[in-house]
């Protein structure tokens, strides 16, 4: 399909108008969206008239910005005024938000049209977007398999070609996973470079939204759209967007790479075989690579199974039948939150509902959550002195390629395995990226994953850049 | 031998101020009370899935004015979330300050110069407010509940006071500094009816000489009457209860006003585990020096210093008005009686006009012009007005407010012209030719009769000093 670089290249000149391509995108979704279940809200109406106005924006003359009539879509935990937004969840299943979150402010502001909101395991817990209450989403490339998650809407929505970008959350691999699973590149970007406002929280000090794209360059393209300081966020940084379109062809001469020996372990061969095959790929672009243990982040997976349901048991209190969402009627109040919320979230989520609850108690607070955080401090310095030592920290995305629906969904430990080494990043608030290189099992496609410090997004992607060109792409 | 010989009452007492901001404290939405339900409310204070609270810097100043007045180190500090369900609480946590909290320890002393010390006073949200349909207000068994989200996110300062009160009189002067403080510092408007200083008391007894014994902590007391009959009511209650060989029990319990008990809410072993954490959206507060310092530097003037530039005015005061000039100054009309010293009026005038007459109404005598004020006592100290028709003036002034002379001149209070009160004086001579005759041989206490007489015949118009200077020029 047409990059989303080109698309807005088109409509800008006036060569193409937005409208068709947003005809175009809609009619893919409407081909295959029943199949795959991608898409939990598809906004023809709002898109056919966002883009009408891009079309007589250019027509006066005006510029309708870097991302004009670029179809997009939306993870369905990101708000949109007045349009359907459900976490996945049936707790919030006829809830419309009467604000719109800061990324999508941004990108709408950019020219991007809006094509509708995709679906995500229930408030994004989960690997493989099975624990949706709408059901899961399908591989597009294989749909006898998850896609991956929680963003696994938005990594399908990309990879069945419906959309060039989407918008997906990252809290312990959510983005770079499904990005993983289904062949397209992913970025979680640092802890605070994109505003949070309007992004339905999981767990508050690990989340951050980020783009899906077919390819670096528009990763990079969505990215600068929605980065830079929000005064709505306090954990927002200080600086603007970062440049990275102009960093994307600088190459990797000099830089250097490690490989993680605990970003590998335990992966199946295929996906080894690929990390190899990127680490040749960027020593033959000038990189100087290494090898390199951090144990330290072998203690990631247990930390973060109990900050983030921590979080996420406080987050998710406010879904109690009183003010909006779902109400199921009790004889006093307390029967009345508990009917609610027991029919109104699903497994996983009551399970970290609970695992959260248990880890704050009186009592047990500094033997578990207390405990994670000193974790949580030490993965912050193991990764510190990593990057004194190295640019760029190579390893894989996922363990595997993408598995057969089902496979894991009822044992949850096989289940959050998946992102043992995504999680890391997320913990240390720093940036990484996942890059297709090369094909595993099936011919399924296996994610490469790049990390670096915070503030280190324009490296990590034109590194990215490296690898899709060792690819034998463009 | 009473009981409160030989029983001692320790109290301390957590009071809850909200900030005098204009907008909320994580969220733009205004700062006010009255407004119909729930139009002051926005995605943020009504905890929408997806808003993030941005602090209020106005009320991080205001915390550290009422730190630094109330002698506290302003602190590196944090806030947490106080994890619990209640419907009228948006995000079912509160935003609060925990284990770091800006204001540190301090103290405040009091107008009788015992000290209460201060272990802390931190920033946190206030909560929405529910009504409950039935079931006596509470809200178990309502049959409805509604809540106004307006206060939601109203910003609040808790001062927590060790344990160092032992009366109620002494708690109720503790408030009643502490309410100054807050106004003078501009932190709070002091409005106890509406809510915006709410105190939680807890309040233990012990044999004089013993460690402290168990404490109740009672709920939401919101006057000082309240807090002054609750307290009382609960020390009588747990000494009964020890001295009829039963043990406290350390609870929560509420203040019934009408039935002018305290009950039991929750039980020790019932208290909710808040789960305290991080609060993970909002960054660390480290005010430094500067700010600190810029906020020291706008400081109004304490009640303590103000009471202490009154009563250098007073070159030998009673009892009775260095108990005014707290008053007077507790209620904020300092001002009043400067200004109506400035202009000549004596100092008891001054301070009985303001600690009695403007104290009936310190709402409406807030908003009296001091020029007002001044000018009826002026009138008041040169004779033309009598006291009584001085206090019914000020009443009318605080009530309709508008100008002194029109209400004088309106209430008929005018002074008779000097021909009018020779005509009067005449007259009452005329008529009692004894009395005057008494009065002609140089019996002085005639002349009140003669004032008496001539005050009645003038309705009061007339000038007490005037009728008897006339008097004697007719001697």
């Amino acid at each position: 399909m047409t990059s989303a670089a080109a698309t807005a290249r088109a409509v800008r000149e006036g060569s193409v108008s937005a409208l068709s391509v947003v005809e175009e995108a809609l009619a893919r979704v409407g081909q295959r969206n029943d199949q795959l279940n991608v898409f939990l809200h598809v906004d023809r109406p709002g898109a056919l008239a966002a883009a009408r106005r891009v079309d007589e924006a250019v027509a006066r003359g005006e510029d309708p910005g870097p991302l004009a009539g670029v179809p997009l879509a939306l993870k369905d935990n990101l708000c949109q005024t007045g349009v359907p937004t459900t976490a996945g969840s049936k707790i919030l299943a006829q809830w419309r938000p009467p604000y719109s979150a800061t990324v999508v402010e941004r990108v709408v502001a950019a020219g991007a049209i809006v094509i509708g909101k995709t679906n995500l395991d229930e408030f994004a817990m989960g690997s493989s977007t099975e624990n949706s209450a709408f059901g899961p989403t399908r591989n597009p490339l294989d749909p006898t398999r998850v896609p991956g998650g929680s963003s696994g809407g938005s990594a399908a929505a990309v990879a069945a070609g419906m959309v060039p970008i989407s918008l997906g959350s990252d809290t312990g691999g959510s983005i770079r996973q499904p990005a993983a699973l289904c062949g397209v590149v992913g970025v979680k970007p640092t802890y605070g470079s994109v505003s949070r406002y309007g992004l339905i929280a999981f767990a508050s000090s690990l989340d951050q939204i980020g783009p899906l794209a077919t390819n670096v360059t528009d990763a990079a393209l969505l990215l600068e759209v929605i980065a830079g300081h929000d005064p709505r966020d306090s954990t927002s940084l200080p600086e603007g967007s970062p440049a990275l379109m102009a960093h994307l062809d600088d190459g990797v001469a000099g830089v250097r790479v490690a490989r993680v020996r605990e970003l590998i372990e335990g992966a199946d061969d295929d996906v080894v075989a690929a990390v190899d095959a990127a680490a040749a790929a960027l020593r033959d672009g000038g990189a100087i690579v290494d090898d390199v243990s951090i144990p330290e982040l072998r203690l990631g997976l247990s930390a973060y199974y109990l900050i983030a349901p921590a979080e996420a048991s406080s987050n998710l209190a406010r879904y109690d039948g009183v003010r909006y969402g779902l109400r199921v009627s009790g004889d006093d109040v307390g029967a009345m939150y508990e009917a609610t919320r027991s029919a109104g979230f699903g497994a996983e989520v009551k399970r970290r509902i609970m695992l959260g609850t248990y880890a704050l108690s009186a009592g047990y607070y500094d033997a578990y959550y207390g405990q994670a955080l000193k974790v949580r401090t030490e993965m912050i310095g193991a990764f510190r002195r990593a990057y004194a030592r190295a640019d760029v920290l190579l390893g894989a995305t996922a363990p595997s390629v993408a598995f057969a629906l089902g496979a894991r969904a009822q044992t949850p430990l096989a289940m959050y395995l998946s992102d043992v080494f995504t999680i890391p990043t997320n913990l240390a608030g720093d940036a990484a990226v996942s890059i297709p290189f090369g094909v595993g099992e099936g011919g399924m496609p296996v994610g490469v994953q790049l990390l670096g410090p915070g503030r280190s997004e324009a490296g990590l992607l034109a590194a990215g850049r490296v690898l899709e060109r060792a690819r034998g792409d463009s | 031998m009473t009981d409160f010989d030989e029983w001692e009452t320790v109290v301390g007492l957590e009071v809850h101020t909200e900030l005098k901001t204009v907008t909320k404290m994580f969220c733009g939405c205004e700062n006010i009370f009255g407004a119909e339900a729930n139009t002051h409310v926005c995605p943020v204070c009504l905890g929408l899935p997806g808003s993030l609270p941005v602090l209020n810097v106005r009320a991080v100043e205001l915390a550290i004015a009422i730190g630094l007045a109330l002698n506290s180190t302003v602190s590196p500090s944090t806030f947490h979330r106080k994890n619990y369900f209640y419907p009228d609480m948006p995000k079912d946590y509160q935003i609060s300050q925990y284990d770091q909290p800006i204001n540190v320890g301090g103290y405040l002393d009091l107008p009788d110069g015992s000290r209460v010390t201060i272990e802390r006073a931190h920033l946190e949200e206030d909560t929405g407010k529910s009504t409950h349909l039935g079931g006596g207000g509470r809200i178990h068994g309502a049959d409805r509940s509604l809540v106004d989200y307006n206060r939601s996110g109203v910003p609040l300062v808790e001062i927590v006071s060790g344990p160092d009160m032992r009366s109620a009189a002494q708690a109720r002067s503790y408030v009643s500094e502490l309410r100054a403080i807050l106004v003078a510092v501009g932190a709070s408007d002091g409005r106890m009816e509406e809510g915006s200083l709410r105190i939680d008391a807890n309040v233990s007894v012990r044999r004089r000489g013993e460690s402290f014994g168990t404490r109740c902590e009672i709920k939401n007391l919101n006057s000082l009457r309240s807090l002054g009959r609750a307290i009382e009511y609960e020390a009588r209650r747990q000494i009964d209860l020890i001295k009829s060989g039963a043990r406290v029990r350390q609870e929560t319990r509420h203040w019934d006003e009408g039935l002018a008990v305290t009950a039991t809410m929750r039980s020790k072993e019932e208290a909710e585990d808040y789960r305290y954490f991080r609060e993970p959206d909002l960054v660390d507060l480290v005010p430094g020096d500067s700010w600190r310092d810029a906020v020291a530097g706008s400081l109004a003037p304490l009640p303590a210093q103000r009471r202490e530039t009154l009563a250098t005015r007073l070159s030998d005061p009673t009892a009775a008005q260095l108990d005014a000039v707290v008053v007077v100054v507790d209620l904020g009309f300092d001002g009043f009686v400067s200004a109506a010293l400035d202009a000549g009026v004596g100092v008891a005038l001054a301070l009985a006009r303001a600690a009695n007459e403007l104290a009936k109404d310190p709402d409406r005598a807030r908003k009296l012009a001091t020029s007002s004020f001044v000018s009826v006592l002026a009138l008041e100290e040169g004779g033309q007005l009598s006291s009584t028709q001085a206090k019914a003036v000020l009443a009318e002034l605080l009530e309709t407010g508008g100008d002194p002379a029109a209400i004088v001149r309106a209430k008929g209070f005018e002074q008779l012209s000097d021909d009018a009160v020779e005509e009067v004086v005449a007259a009452a001579i005329n008529d009692h030719p004894n009395e005057w005759a008494r009065y002609a041989a140089g019996d002085d206490k005639l002349a009140q009769f003669f004032v008496g007489e001539v005050m009645k015949r003038s309705r009061g118009r007339a000038n007490g000093k005037a009728v008897i200077a006339e008097l004697a020029s007719r001697r």
